[in-house]
């Protein structure tokens, strides 16, 4: 949307065009201008060929180093790619699920499951490779050697039924979130209900995190029974809205949409939002 | 929600009060402060007003809620302090205060609430402010300021309509089935006719199904109503 951009240069004091955009992703001095032009592409959904190019050449990146012997141009440009919906990304996105900095593989995991390409599944299955017992943190860091909860989203995403059972025993890894993001594939890759109540439960937890967790795993896969738990758990009215909003436009999508009238489950979802607003 | 029960009763010092302002300004936890807040919202007493509202500040989303609940049900009462609030720059307490002014509806708030829906930065204050703009108690108003309070409003609601975040362009929705519901009974056949339009175009143009989805429940209620018959 035009207004979309408007409104962002505003907020933000910083005004850019799409060619300026690509302009400050090519160019090599100012690793913030590059850093900033990565995420205003993605930000604004910016299809065009030269921008998408730019976006696959910044996944090679050498200069932009994190004090960590990160890649944040990399990473940016993974997510930006994520947004884009263009399936030659997909490739140069599979070549990222090997690079050594973690938050590369997590944002290229999470890329390839939103652009919902079957190729990528190999690559992501082989990172699961000696399963919940090689699945443990890495010493010094706040996370696991995987990014496991975004590579079994973007398996449950991307459909991987010959996955469920290299998938299936992270339901019971130590870590409540991975084993949410295993719940939340297992559905997508089953359609067993049963997956999607252990996520209901969490939204008991005393813990807010996991609560939010669970509730927007519900959101984005769309569990039209959990509308009313989401509604009720103690967290913030507008992160309940977005987890309802997937659950609704699901559903919306199921019964086909404005071709179809609102059913009474439709009616009822909006009802909740509207008491949250 | 108009009522307002306390506000005309001579304001007693009620006793039971202090212990439980007390015991909000001192619970140690995210929990007890929830706890805490409820209970002193539950005494539905004017007294309470200043430490509701210092709650809306806090951060705690859960206390925020108690918080809000119990303002609203103090209504009217409630305004004038909740008004002097949004003077502050804590963005967090600003869209609560919103919220409770919003779930009031007195028409105090109408100023506000038309800077707050199209011009405020934060998304959930401008959603707040949306959703009240249509649910105004156009009532307390005095008779030959409703029809330029409406039209104000229904201008803010269009607008809102054009957000960039859905969630904004949702609540103007609602907002716009609210204010056409109480147009209806003010008859203003013009205005009812304007937002049953400009709903037919957020439902068909519109980039997010829930906000269709909205928009099309919204014109279904309104067809139901007398003035669209």
């Amino acid at each position: 949307m035009e207004t979309d951009a408007q409104q962002l240069v505003n907020a933000q004091g910083e005004s850019l065009t799409v060619e300026q955009a690509v302009v400050n992703l090519q160019q090599t001095e100012d690793t913030g201008l590059r850093y900033y032009a990565a995420w205003w592409l993605g930000r604004f959904r910016v299809t065009q060929p030269d921008a998408v190019d730019a976006l696959i050449q910044a996944l090679d990146d050498e200069s932009d180093r994190a004090p960590d012997g990160g890649y944040p141009l990399r990473r940016n440009a993974a997510r930006a790619l994520g947004k884009l919906g263009q399936s030659r990304a997909v490739a140069p996105l599979i070549q990222c699920l090997a690079c050594d900095d973690y938050y590369v593989r997590e944002s290229a995991a999470q890329a390839l499951g939103a652009l919902g390409d079957d190729r990528a599944i190999p690559s992501l299955v082989n990172l699961l490779a000696g399963g919940v017992e090689a699945a443990v943190t890495v010493e010094g860091k706040p996370h696991l050697v995987q990014p496991y909860n975004a590579i079994l989203e973007a398996l449950g995403c991307l459909g991987a039924q010959l996955a469920v059972e290299e998938i299936r025993p992270f339901l019971s890894h130590s870590v409540a979130q991975v084993q949410n993001a295993a719940a939340r594939a297992m559905y997508q890759l089953t359609g067993d209900d049963s997956y999607c109540q252990r996520l209901v439960e969490r939204l008991q937890e005393p813990n807010l995190q996991l609560r939010r967790s669970a509730m927007m795993d519900l959101g984005a896969i769309g569990y039209l029974p959990a509308a009313e738990p989401i509604a009720a758990t103690l967290a913030e009215n507008s992160l309940k809205l977005i987890a309802l909003q997937g659950v609704l436009e699901a559903h919306l999508q199921d019964i086909r949409f404005p071709d179809a009238d609102l059913s009474p489950e439709a009616q009822r979802v909006l009802a909740l939002m509207d008491d949250l607003l | 929600m108009k009522e307002s029960p306390s506000v005309d009763q001579p304001s007693t010092i009620n006793e039971d009060l202090a212990p439980l302002i007390r015991a909000v300004e001192e619970a140690d936890s995210k929990g007890a402060m929830v706890v805490a807040v409820g209970r002193l919202a539950a005494q539905r007493h004017p007294g309470a007003i200043p430490t509701l509202i210092q709650v809306l500040g806090y951060n705690n989303p859960g206390a925020a809620v108690a918080a809000v609940d119990g303002l609203v049900a103090l209504g009217e009462s409630a305004v004038p302090a909740l008004l002097e609030e949004l003077d502050g720059y804590n963005y967090g307490a600003r869209a609560w205060a919103i919220r409770a002014l919003s779930l009031i509806g007195d028409p105090r708030a109408l100023k506000i609430l038309l800077e707050t829906a199209t011009g405020d930065f934060a998304l959930s204050v401008r959603r707040a402010a949306a959703k009240g703009l249509g649910h105004l108690n156009w009532a307390l108003l005095p008779a030959e300021q409703v029809a330029a309070a409406q039209s104000q409003s229904l201008q803010a609601l269009i607008q809102g309509t054009e957000d960039p975040e859905w969630v904004v362009r949702y609540a103007a929705v609602v907002g716009l089935q609210g204010l056409a519901l109480a147009i209806d009974e003010t008859s203003c056949t013009q205005e009812f006719t304007a937002i049953q339009q400009q709903l037919q175009r957020v439902m068909q143009q519109d980039n997010t199904l829930a906000v269709q989805a909205r928009a099309k429940l919204a014109l279904t209620t309104l067809a139901d109503a007398p003035m669209a018959q």
